[in-house]
């Protein structure tokens, strides 16, 4: 038209072939590596390829090392799966932190108080219930306000979190030992009592093989199941479900249970599974970046193998760098920070098209 | 016997990075944006004021009054509204998922705030794992010297430092901002329905960039006032804790209003500290519990709000979707 | 006229929406002072985007505009107001929290501080000149959708407008509520305003418009003037060949009663009243109209039946073909169901409600048989085989059964959505606005599958907003108005105005409504 015309214009994409929407990923994480290199060097000095061939040793360079970043997988994708039907469901259940920790909580609990009056046996399938129960409890608090009064599930999941760690610290305070600490040390050191097995000498194997029969579980859940189908109505059109006669407040309730009671999987995994200790801090946030995880997979099970891979890489390796170049461990942060603006922000090129105008009335993509 | 004489006036300082953090994210989401990077905002913006400071107090020469409020105020406004920007250019220009874009702030912004903050630790070689800015702070803590004149009287209303002040201005200003100026009436027009304050001919982006780095430097400062006053200029990482998500929760609280956020802060301060004035004895172990308080009636603050009806009461009916103005 | 110069003159202008979707192809379009252009085109013909280009909402990829024969450029609303060009859109663009006054003035950069007492002056002074009722402290979520409509025209006014334009701006009011609003187009007209109406009901583009231009498929057919052609002329030209009229409308073959709704009552959240004390009895193999402004009941109404709204008070029994009876009130679509009642519904909101945009159409036939069984997984075959079998028989526009809903153009949706509802052999079938948006042969379509439900014996119920279509189709009709029954009509011998008056006055017993039992 003439000089006033905008420069680019955007549209909407109608479809983009699977290839190229892969592609517009990858070089999304390209960039945002290169970038990240280049705040390596001019923050710290360091030469980046160095820092990233170190990131990559602090990951996979001894098998201690791989099993580390097996562990810190399989955990972190552990809680994705359980936010996942949540999220599908657009219910934003951030309250994973609090209900993976209500779980460790139940268990510990059992460990301590029952831990010799029954059999071994006995007292892991007590604890493993007694995990899963509380966290789902404690996601079915948030999740009866959201049916019946639609209260801000987001926020309200959130907060649960900090009470969770606040009786959390109560019982750390009554249960410490030695008295004093402000801790409470691991719990049935010489017994062993309600420690899960370990498959031959390997300490993370069983529950590396735990997370994965979940992810096939979820998987199969989500896409093949009628509670499946029936969470996808509900996120999609709430006025459909009801015209179809779901009861919507039923589907919310029984799926957050679902997701609280796996939230609480995981702080069985990590307590007895793990860690045999109970701590405020033993979820380590990962109810929030298991938020990423779900998010970037767009909530398919299978992927987020991929993307809990990438976050748990991102942290090994940054906390590999923080050692071996005497960095703060906060620098992996960072750099995962960075990486999400760019994954999160090549959305766009996938959902939309750039036209720039040339000249008059010519354009080209 | 309950002291109200300091309860009163710990409970107001500690509202403050509350009131300035839920100030900033009214502005933010009367634009239609969920500002869940809040707590990341709040921290750069301390972090970024520390360094600043530190910079500062480590030059050579006599420290001159202003230029020790102004640097760590300025960085701390560039570091917030940087983040601001990073917000809105996913958000705004990319249209990308407001809750996980926040989320990946907070990432960043923690992480960002904990690098900075032990690497200057590592620089000043201190014992303890903090940085010390107690020159600045004593500048930035500065109070009306007639205060003590006033006997409790002083003490509950005088005894504070601007930036306090500065906070219950920009709520204020902020609240009749919003209620009588056109510029209020377009931004709430913005986050009620872009689609009409489009055609209407309001530039929708420009509110939304403009909004959410305003709101996002004015949550800044609640950084700023936490590092500078509150610890009397002193650093820990990860001691700013929860009260970015707090400010959040005080949002719907307030019904999204600057001047009832002035009061609720104040509450939520006061819940905040209740636990060291309440006499527990020697069980260590209930402080925990009374902790709990702020969140538990933050819970019983959704819930009270999610009962109430009214249509002025609802959040901004465009809060938390991107706008396209070709969607069809 | 000719030799003048257009006040605005559009010229090639082309847009598209992703790489397949050409909304405008080359279109030119003059228009002159002090006429009411009509733009009439079928749905998806182009002129809702077309306007929305000269109101600065969509850019043009191509193509020129001209004012007073000046090139300009209106790349936003703003560019569009200082041209004088004001829009009203058939999605009212108001915010509903916010008063008429402020909602007048968004937008505006006028010198001084905010002023909403002026503004109200200002607003009275509009409304005084061209006969409007405008409440400026009043908030819109309070209001009337003709109150709403009004705000809108004063809105653009109070900017200045000399070019209006008037997107379906009947598609929501009463006949007598049309004829007031022509009556203000007519006073601007003649004030020396231009204005442009997009309609494609027949008789307003006769009645109000000094020339018709017509679009079809995105392309410029032709202009007439209105006084020289006639309503066959211009419904070939609009839909590109030769169509009938008509409706059928078969005799009811031994009706007997099949739903009776006795003094039902119906509240909102707010308590307000939506439905008072509503009876009436819908018979198999007949079916029965419901007209009423928007709002008046009708969704609550059809809901309620469905089983998806809380009752207040009243009876619904279903009669079964063995004379024995159900009572449906409190019960949900799932308990309905179970009693062996065969309910289908086609709601207003097709992508809101009926279907799920986001899903394909195999998963969207799965939403009423995917409990059957007891297996815990879905059976995902025979939604499939019905998915096939809806494309084939209705002529649904699709790549395939796995292709988004929400891709398929509005009247493909709306088959994909009958299909499904009448593919469980109802006894009894709502429908809501059927055919709003649908092209003239979809909608042709959509009254024969409807009228092939009535000759199976389905008792009917039809919601409409077309008069025209409600008095042809339909064997009784009921008239609401603001909830309650103002009458129930024959169909075979009412008339449209009789029917418009009772739309907005209760009560009001005529010769026709002699129907009730």
């Amino acid at each position: 038209m003439n000089s006033k015309t905008p420069l680019i214009h955007i549209t909407k994409r109608s479809d983009i072939p699977v290839g190229r929407a892969i592609l517009i990923r990858v070089i999304a994480i390209a960039a945002a590596l290169l970038l990240c290199g280049f705040l390596t060097t001019l923050l710290t000095g360091l030469n980046p390829i160095e820092v990233y061939a170190s990131m990559i040793r602090g990951s996979f360079g001894t098998s201690r090392k791989l099993w580390n970043l097996l562990q810190n997988m399989a955990m972190l994708l552990c809680v994705a799966l359980a936010l996942a039907p949540a999220f599908r469901m657009r219910f934003w259940n951030l309250g994973g932190d609090g209900q993976a920790l209500m779980g460790c909580l139940a268990a510990s609990a059992c460990m301590i108080l029952i831990g010799d009056k029954v059999s071994n046996t006995a007292l892991i399938i007590i604890e493993s219930v007694a995990a899963l129960a509380a966290g789902a409890i404690w996601a079915l608090i948030p999740a009866i306000f959201k049916a019946k009064w639609n209260t801000n599930e987001t926020l309200f999941t959130l907060m649960m979190n900090y009470v969770a760690t606040q009786i959390v610290a109560f019982f750390i305070i009554i249960w410490e030992s030695p008295k004093g600490s402000g801790n409470i040390g691991v719990i049935n050191q010489h017994t062993e009592a309600g420690w899960f097995p370990s498959i031959g000498s390997n300490k993370y194997l069983l529950n590396v093989l735990i997370v994965i029969a979940l992810t096939l579980i979820i998987f199969f859940y989500m896409r093949y199941t009628k509670h499946g189908y029936e969470i996808s109505v509900v996120g999609e059109s709430e006025r459909t479900a009801r015209y179809i006669g779901i009861k919507v407040h039923k589907v919310i309730i029984r799926t957050m249970l679902l997701s609280g009671a796996i939230c609480g999987l995981a702080g069985l995994l990590l307590g007895p599974g793990t860690n045999h200790t109970l701590a405020t801090g033993i979820i380590d946030g990962r109810g929030f970046t298991a938020v990423m995880v779900a998010w970037l997979a767009k909530f398919d099970p299978l992927v987020m193998i991929i993307t809990s891979f990438l976050l748990v890489f991102l942290q090994r390796g940054s906390n590999e760098i923080a050692t071996a170049f005497m960095l703060n461990k906060s620098f992996g942060d960072i750099l995962t920070g960075i990486i999400l603006f760019f994954i999160i922000g090549s959305d766009f090129f996938i959902n939309y098209q750039l036209h720039f105008r040339k000249s008059g009335r010519k354009e080209a993509k | 016997m309950f002291d109200f004489a300091t309860f009163i006036p710990r409970a107001i300082s500690q509202s403050i990075p509350l009131l300035l953090g839920s100030t900033g994210e009214i502005m933010t989401e009367k634009s239609g944006n969920l500002n869940l990077g809040t707590a990341g905002v709040m921290y750069v913006g301390g972090m970024c004021g520390v360094i600043g400071a530190f910079f500062y107090e480590n030059s050579p020469g006599k420290m001159n009054g202003v230029l020790a409020v102004l640097i760590p105020l300025v960085c701390c406004l560039l570091g917030s509204l940087i983040m601001g920007l990073i917000y809105c250019f996913l958000t705004v220009t990319l249209r990308a998922n407001q809750n996980v874009t926040g989320l990946a702030l907070t990432t960043f912004g923690v992480g960002f705030g904990n690098f900075f903050g032990g690497s200057l630790i590592k620089i000043s070689g201190a014992e303890v794992p903090s940085i010390i800015l107690t020159n600045t702070s004593n500048f930035f803590r500065a109070k009306l010297p007639f205060a003590d004149k006033f006997g409790w009287f002083g003490k509950v209303f005088l005894s504070y430092s601007f930036l306090a002040y500065a906070a219950i201005v920009i709520a204020i200003l902020a609240g009749r901002t919003l209620k009588k100026t056109r510029t209020g009436l377009h931004l709430r027009a913005v986050g009620e329905n872009p689609a009409t304050a489009d055609a209407a001919g309001i530039n929708v982006i420009k509110y939304k960039y403009v909004a959410t780095c305003l709101g996002s430097m004015i949550a800044g400062l609640g950084g700023l006032y936490y590092v500078m006053d509150y610890t009397n200029g002193i650093w820990s990482n990860d001691a700013f804790g929860d009260r970015g998500w707090l400010a959040i929760a005080l949002v719907i609280f307030t019904l999204w209003n600057p001047v009832s956020s002035i009061f609720a802060s104040i509450l939520f301060g006061g819940l905040y500290i209740l636990y060291i004035y309440i006499p527990t004895g020697t069980n260590l172990a209930f402080k925990e519990l009374y902790k709990m308080l702020p969140y538990v009636v933050t819970i019983i603050v959704l819930i009270m709000t999610s009962l109430r009806n009214k249509r002025e009461n609802q959040p901004p009916e465009a809060l938390g979707l991107p706008y396209f103005r070709e969607d069809r | 006229m000719e030799e003048k110069t257009p006040k605005l003159s559009m010229r090639g202008i082309t847009k598209r929406f992703g790489t397949k979707v050409v909304a405008n192809d080359n279109v030119s379009l003059d228009v002159y002072a002090g006429e009411i252009l009509a733009l009439l085109g079928e749905n998806g013909s182009g002129k809702t985007t077309l306007m929305n280009i000269l109101a600065g909402i969509y850019y043009p990829d191509d193509g020129e505009i001209l004012i007073n024969g000046t090139p300009v450029t209106i790349a936003s609303p703003r560019e569009a107001f200082e041209h004088h060009i004001g829009m009203i859109h058939q999605h009212f663009k108001l915010v509903d929290v916010l008063t008429a006054a402020e909602n007048i003035v968004l937008g505006m950069n006028e010198e001084g501080k905010l002023d909403m007492k002026a503004a109200s002056a200002k607003i009275k002074q509009i409304c005084d000149a061209y006969g409007f009722e405008v409440n400026p402290a009043q908030k819109i979520y309070e209001m009337s959708v003709s109150e709403k409509q009004t705000v809108e025209i004063v809105k653009v006014l109070y900017r200045g407008a000399d070019l209006l334009i008037l997107d379906e701006p009947t598609a929501v009011l009463t006949p007598q509520e049309s004829e007031k609003l022509f009556a203000v187009l007519r006073n601007m007209r003649d004030d020396g305003k231009s204005i442009i109406i997009i309609t494609h009901k027949m008789n307003e583009v006769l009645s109000v418009s000094d020339r018709v231009a017509i679009l079809r498929s995105g392309a410029y057919i032709c202009d007439r003037i209105t006084s020289e052609t006639n309503a066959q002329e211009l419904t070939d030209l609009m839909v590109g060949h030769k169509v009938s009229l008509n409706i059928k409308r078969p005799e009811p073959k031994d009706p007997i009663e099949r739903i009776r709704v006795k003094g039902l009552t119906v509240k909102n959240i707010e308590g307000i009243n939506k439905l008072t004390d509503v009876s009436f009895t819908a018979r198999s193999g007949e079916i029965l109209g419901i007209a009423g402004i928007a709002g008046s009941g009708q969704k609550e109404l059809l809901e309620g039946i469905a089983g998806l709204q809380p009752i207040e008070s009243g009876t619904i029994e279903y009669v079964h073909h063995d004379g024995t009876t159900e009572n449906l009130i409190g019960k949900d679509p799932l308990e309905i169901a179970a009693l062996g009642v065969s309910l289908s519904f086609v709601p207003e909101d097709r992508l809101g409600m009926g279907l799920v945009a986001n899903m394909d159409l195999a998963d969207n036939m799965m939403l009423r048989s995917y409990r059957s069984g007891h297996s815990v997984f879905t059976n995902r075959k025979n939604p499939e085989h019905l998915a096939r079998e809806v494309i084939k028989n209705l002529e649904v526009n699709t790549p395939g059964v796995h292709a988004m809903v929400r891709k398929l153009s509005g009247g493909n949706v709306q088959k994909v959505l009958v299909g499904r509802e009448i593919a469980s052999s109802p006894t009894v079938l709502l429908t809501a606005y059927a055919v709003r948006g649908l092209d003239i042969n979809s909608s042709y379509t959509i009254y024969d599958l409807i009228n092939q439900q009535k000759e199976r014996g389905v008792a009917v119920i039809y919601v409409g907003e077309d008069l025209d279509v409600l008095v042809e189709l339909c064997d009784r009709i009921l008239v609401l108005c603001d909830g309650h029954v103002s009458g129930i009509l024959d169909g075979r011998t009412c008339d449209k105005q009789t029917i418009g008056m009772m739309m907005t006055h209760i009560g009001e017993p005529t010769e026709e409504a002699n129907d009730e039992q």
